[in-house]
């Protein structure tokens, strides 16, 4: 979706303003946040493209208003009620519905160190066709859907190339909706800056992306 | 502090407070779990790690090749693995290039070498700026390039997370690793420093 999480190349969101010693929760409801969303996708009733998706549909002003955190947490709302773990009536009372059993078990504190060490690759063993390889040019499709994809507007239509193929990796765009993997080639591809911003960028300089072999068409 | 935290609405902590009570009454989450997850990225999950990779690629000749060729395994030799550094990819800064990672689509961050990102990373003006105007954003930063310096830009936009390798700082030939580690900064392996200070690290 061309939503407002994609930011790449817009203006009038201000300087970079760094923070000395900075603490990696600034409240205790942040903290919270991060470790809710964690410990409830061990249940494994969504994905990480989902949980991206869940963020993007927050409603853009909402979106720059609740910082990192409050966005995580508003998406997470709603993600949990589509998934079927809450109802909103749940939420707006903040009391379990009567009569639903309570599910176990949930993820233990036990199982933590496993959980972050082991992570969940996207890369996959499925084979699939590589029509691309390092050094080809190509085209980043002009793409522009509803759902999640991870192609952001400012390369779409742009030329780039081929420097890497990573491998095959699951395809957020289906993921994210519960359709299905799609594994396939994720490529390295290096966009020079006046590609993509013009001749007043400098010309030395390129910004490099990992795009998946849909996203891509080979020219020349 | 960013911007955009000045803004949060005030009753976000109540909000969260009574949803993780939610939860844990439906029996969703553990709260134990919860503290767990909290104290591994508060207090055992940090920038010390990538630190310690880019010190031991600094003395050691071999395990640089090996973490420029294969990222994911040469870090998983230190016993850095897991979640959001499943598919690491390392790329060294040289006297005439500049890499500088960002995650323009959401906050994208190699959590098992630099922990959480910091509130910067995560802001819009650094997600907007840094790809159409790394110069600009490093020169707020106070960073000055060399005019033979190129500055390459990485995306984060899949599941590949990127770990700057910095340069060597010049005198300090006779630093050991553990030394060498303590020179190197988070800011450094983002890309939002270039040169490393040889006094107290920050």
């Amino acid at each position: 979706m061309n939503g407002i999480h994609d930011m790449g190349g817009m203006h009038g969101m201000g300087v970079v303003r760094t923070e000395l010693d900075e603490p990696v929760f600034h409240a205790e409801w942040e903290a919270r946040v991060f470790a809710l969303r964690r410990a409830a996708g061990a249940w494994r009733r969504w994905n990480i493209d989902a949980m991206r998706h869940s963020v993007e549909r927050v409603p853009p002003a909402e979106y720059l208003a609740a910082g990192y955190f409050g966005r995580q947490f508003l998406g997470f709302i709603e993600l949990l009620i589509e998934r079927g773990f809450v109802t909103r009536a749940e939420i707006e009372s903040g009391r379990p519905a009567p009569g639903v059993p309570r599910l176990s078990p949930p993820l233990q504190a036990d199982d933590v160190a496993q959980l972050v060490a082991r992570g969940a690759p996207s890369s996959r063993a499925t084979p699939a066709a590589s029509r691309l390889r390092v050094g080809q040019s190509v085209r980043a499709r002009d793409l522009n859907p509803l759902g999640h994809t991870r192609l952001p507007r400012y390369v779409r239509g742009r030329h780039g190339t081929v420097i890497r193929d990573h491998g095959v990796f699951v395809f957020p765009d289906t993921n994210a909706q519960f359709r299905g993997e799609q594994p396939q080639h994720l490529y390295g591809i290096r966009f020079g800056a006046r590609e993509l911003w013009g001749e007043g960028a400098d010309a030395r300089d390129a910004v490099y992306l990992d795009l998946w072999e849909d996203y891509l068409e080979a020219i020349g | 502090m960013a911007p955009e935290r000045d803004e949060i609405p005030s009753d976000l902590a109540l909000r969260v407070q009574a949803l993780e009570s939610l939860l844990i009454e439906k029996g969703i989450v553990d709260k134990a779990a919860l503290d767990a997850l909290v104290d591994t990225y508060e207090n055992r999950i940090g920038p010390r790690n990538g630190a310690r990779v880019v010190a031991r690629a600094w003395v050691d000749a071999e395990y640089k090749r090996r973490l420029l060729d294969d990222a994911s395994a040469a870090i998983a030799e230190l016993g850095f693995t897991g979640m959001q550094g499943e598919h690491m990819v390392a790329v060294e800064n040289t006297p005439t290039v500049h890499n500088i990672v960002v995650c323009t689509l959401c906050s994208c961050y190699p959590w098992p070498v630099l922990g959480l990102p910091p509130a910067w990373y995560k802001s819009p003006a650094y997600r907007a700026r840094a790809v159409i105007d790394p110069r600009g954003v490093l020169r707020e930063l106070g960073v000055h390039l060399k005019d033979d310096v190129a500055v390459r830009v990485w995306d984060s936009n899949a599941e590949v997370r990127y770990l700057v390798l910095p340069q060597r700082p010049a005198g300090t030939e006779q630093l050991n690793e553990e030394a060498l580690a303590r020179l190197v900064t988070r800011d450094a392996m983002v890309g939002v420093v270039r040169e490393l200070e040889l006094g107290e690290p920050a």
